[in-house]
């Protein structure tokens, strides 16, 4: 067990704009802390940061389900947000990994800290991730200067999307207290269709007819040789689109889960639990019907497993060694996140796909816009 | 009326210089600098503001784009960004002293991937025409602004247009993967393509409204959708607004995302029935339009569970179209409702603000207070679903101080959308029109991040000058869009 670094509590957000606005070194801020072992290490030449716990932030602001809108302070549970909208029958529709199952994390994740990681689950094929439903947010910058953005209403091109910035950011640019999110209805039920194929790349095929059907397909992954289909809805609309859709796809093997069944089975995808004990695990946004080619030149090099999901669009790789010459170099568009490594071996590789030089010069002045003295995650991304 | 910045007299005495010079980067007939056909330039969908632009280039290739806005830079020079010149709030309104870039020769389809449900297109090409390069295959493209026929993909991205769909099927930044784009400093950047979530910061996403102020698109790709098997509507009249909001609150409490759900008020469904008679109840205070789309067998189900739901909400008329032509019977005074009014007023402002659904019956009297004080009459369309609020204010330009007593009604209306939770803008953007009332919903910080923001794309802030944010010359008045005796600019085009 390492020492903990330093902490700090702000009370509230004056307390917090003036701790970062007197910062003589670099901040980490946290949430439930159940995704420090992402991104890269912060500060890691420096021995770490001063840790920034944001736990006085917590707390519901407003939910109204008739708006389709929550609003929450950055450090409220995910855990408690899921349950205040299962009340009403409604969700985060982006479909929020559990970070703890791959990474062995302890603690609670928090609103703030999937919002800034943009950990979007299976219903992002359908419904989009976490950028696609942050409406609205209060934040601390890099100046300590608390500032909103976006606004509380479901429908708002009022200025620059800002939120849009925020969502994926792993705390670089601001630190986020308050954030309005979009919920939705939740679905009445749900089945999924197992449809055996003998590789991965008529797996891959048959998600894509799949999803382009008119059937509102809200999950298409490969799991151990099977695609599986998830059809959501109201009841008699569910059970006619699984008929309706196994016909079309004529596969001579179709099972079909239960509702119950097919909640687990999605919650393990969404948490990529298939690959939980592997030491080394890879993040890649690639296009649907190239992924099937990536990972057979990836295997050329080492064994791996794989688990495929969006339809092909995200693939988990699990290896037992980084490989990332041999991950980044089979991959011809996308990117490669290297999701689950030691520190050391993060503190070494890049984490994050490195972008092309103009880019890369875009990103570093948008930081600077927000943060100039690279006070808020050095490193991290 | 909103005050531009003042231009630069030494940008304006070399005009002729500017010109020839854009020649000799751009093909002879990419170079538009006569004053008779930049006349078409000088304005957009905000007609009561025109300027003429310093000259107008209309590059083919992206290399073209590029090299103009280089040269641009060496020589100090601004651009406003143009598509089709749609916009209802001033985004491609020309500056005097700024060179008009022009998009309109961008209209190839660069690639159709049904195994990928994407098309990559260049940003001239309209909204609509997306649909149809796919619709053989039974795909479109989901968002759908009013003026999808003649509106470009390009000028969507800059607005983050939305449409009556948007609320089941999201805006545009929701549904654009990728785009090709050109800094202010000339650097051509690809962000996204094919796969979702950029690995950096989601400069995507920032850039999708970000009205022209950060760049210049030049391809983007889009996803699509398959077209849902059917859709049938519910016309719904309620004996007050409260009712018919109740209504809407309930159907979005049962789970239900409705493909489209519309109201109007007294005034609009009279102005609507008397233009298209669609057979609407002209004895009801809100009229809701309620679409369902998907499987028959879904749609089926939830027509019934709507029409249960408006019983219990004291619906006093309940219709359900049971052909595709009621259907369209039942959108066609919806979608009229814009030269409806036009109809029955000389001059109308045509206002768009967001607020919380709940706050509607409170926002309605208020409007209703302020249509007393000023002695105007208004009519309301509302995309119901997401709140977003069309007043349509009633004036006559003719009539002395009426002009004024309108824009005042304006201003005070889009304050109230800010008072009661909402925002300026739900889908037509800040632009010129809304630029001075910034300061109401968004604290001096708040802009000025976004300012910082703007710097970071746009160090000397050529991009688009004079709009979305306020400038130190401010005008007392803000600007609306006028309709004159139905004399918009593109008086064939829908508005709703």
């Amino acid at each position: 067990m390492t020492d903990l670094p330093n902490r700090l509590r702000p009370r509230d957000e004056a307390d917090l704009a003036e701790l970062v606005r007197s910062a003589s070194g670099p901040l980490e801020p946290i949430g439930g802390a159940t995704k420090r072992a992402l991104g890269a290490p912060v500060a890691f030449e420096q021995g770490g940061a001063t840790l920034l716990d944001l736990a006085a932030f917590d707390g519901i602001v407003a939910y109204e389900p008739a708006e389709l809108t929550l609003t929450v302070g950055a450090a409220t549970s995910l855990g408690v947000v899921q349950r205040e909208l299962d009340a009403k029958q409604q969700m985060l529709a982006f479909e929020p990994m559990d970070p703890r199952v791959l990474l062995g994390s302890v603690g609670t994740p928090t609103v703030g800290g999937t919002v800034a990681a943009a950990l979007s689950g299976p219903r992002r094929i359908k419904s989009g991730g976490a950028r696609d439903h942050l409406l609205g947010l209060k934040a601390v910058n890099g100046r300590g200067e608390p500032f909103k953005a976006g606004g509380r209403v479901v429908k708002n091109v009022t200025g620059y999307d800002v939120p849009k910035l925020f969502a994926g950011s792993w705390g670089t640019l601001g630190v986020m207290t308050e954030l309005t999110l979009k919920v939705l209805p939740a679905p009445e039920t749900e089945r999924t269709l197992l449809i055996d194929a003998d590789d991965a790349s008529i797996a891959i095929s048959i998600l894509s007819r799949a999803l382009g059907s008119s059937h509102e397909v809200a999950g298409a992954a490969v799991v151990n040789g099977r695609a599986a289909i998830r059809i959501e809805g109201f009841g008699p609309s569910v059970a006619w689109r699984v008929d309706a859709l196994a016909r079309e796809l004529g596969a001579p093997t179709i099972e079909v889960l239960d509702a119950d069944i097919s909640r687990a089975f999605w919650r393990d995808v969404r948490d990529v639990r298939p690959l939980a004990t592997a030491p080394i695990v890879w993040r890649v946004s690639t296009t649907p019907s190239l992924a099937a080619a990536f990972v057979a030149r990836v295997a050329q090099t080492t064994s791996l497993r794989a688990l495929y999901d969006w339809g092909g669009g995200l693939i988990w790789l699990g290896l037992d060694a980084p490989h990332a010459d041999a991950v980044r170099g089979a991959l011809v568009d996308g990117h490669a996140m290297l999701f689950k490594a030691p520190a050391e071996i993060r503190a070494r590789i890049p984490v994050f796909q490195p972008a092309p030089p103009t880019l890369a010069d875009l990103e570093r002045r948008v930081k600077q816009s927000f943060d100039p003295d690279n006070r808020l995650n050095p490193g991290r991304r | 009326m909103i005050a531009m910045p003042d231009p630069d007299t030494q940008i304006l005495a070399r005009r002729d210089e500017i010109a020839a010079q854009l020649r000799m980067l751009l093909p002879a007939a990419s170079v538009i600098a006569e004053a008779e056909r930049m006349r078409a330039y000088e304005s957009d969908g905000l007609t009561a503001y025109r300027q003429m632009p310093l000259v107008v280039a209309l590059p083919e290739t992206t290399k073209q784009v590029a090299a103009v806005l280089r040269w641009a830079r060496r020589e100090g020079i601004k651009i406003v960004p143009r598509g089709a010149g749609t916009s209802l709030s001033g985004g491609a309104l020309p500056v005097a002293d700024a060179i008009v870039l022009g998009l309109g020769k961008f209209k190839a389809v660069l690639d159709i991937d049904y195994a990928n449900r994407t098309v990559t297109v260049q940003p001239g090409v309209t909204n609509l025409a997306i649909s149809k390069a796919v619709d053989a295959a039974g795909f479109y493209y989901a968002p759908d602004p009013s003026s999808q026929i003649a509106c470009t993909i390009g000028g969507n991205v800059a607005e983050n247009s939305g449409g009556v769909h948007c609320l089941k099927y999201g805006l545009t930044t929701n549904n654009v993967l990728g785009v090709e784009f050109v800094t202010p400093d000339g650097e051509i950047v690809r962000i996204g393509g094919k796969h979702l979530d950029a690995p950096g910061y989601d400069l995507l996403g920032l850039l999708t409204g970000s009205e022209g102020l950060l760049g210049i698109v030049t391809e983007v790709t889009v996803r699509i959708l398959q077209k849902p098997e059917t859709a049938r509507a519910l016309l719904l009249g309620f004996a007050t607004a409260e009712e018919g909001g109740d209504c809407v609150a309930a159907i979005i409490a049962a789970g239900i995302i409705p493909g489209g759900m519309e109201m109007m008020d007294r005034p609009a469904i009279h102005a609507a029935e008397a233009f298209v008679h669609a057979g609407y109840p002209l004895d009801v205070e809100a009229l809701l339009i309620v679409e369902l789309d998907g499987c028959a067998a879904e749609v089926d189900h939830l027509i019934e569970r709507v029409e249960a739901i408006a019983k219990s909400h004291g619906v006093v008329v309940s219709r359900v179209s049971t052909t595709e032509a009621e259907r369209m019977n039942f959108w066609a005074g919806r979608k009229a409702a814009f030269p409806a009014v036009g109809r029955i007023s000389p001059d109308y402002y045509c206002m768009d603000g967001t607020i919380p659904r709940a706050a509607l019956p409170r926002v309605l009297a208020a409007m209703r207070d302020m249509s007393t004080k000023y002695g105007l009459g208004v009519a309301n369309v509302f995309h119901a679903g997401d709140g977003n609020l069309h007043p349509l204010i009633l004036y006559d330009a003719n009539v002395p101080g009426e002009l004024d007593r309108a824009e005042a009604f304006g201003a005070d209306i889009l304050k109230l959308c800010v008072d009661v939770g909402g925002v300026l803008t739900g889908e037509h953007g800040v632009g010129v029109e809304k630029r001075d009332l910034m300061e109401y919903q968004f604290d001096a910080i708040d802009l000025e991040q976004q300012h910082r923001l703007k710097r970071a794309f746009d160090e000397d802030l050529r991009f688009n000058p004079g709009k979305v944010f306020p400038t130190l010359h401010r005008c007392a008045e803000e600007g609306r869009v006028h309709v004159h005796r139905g004399e918009t600019r593109f008086p064939d085009l829908p508005r709703f």
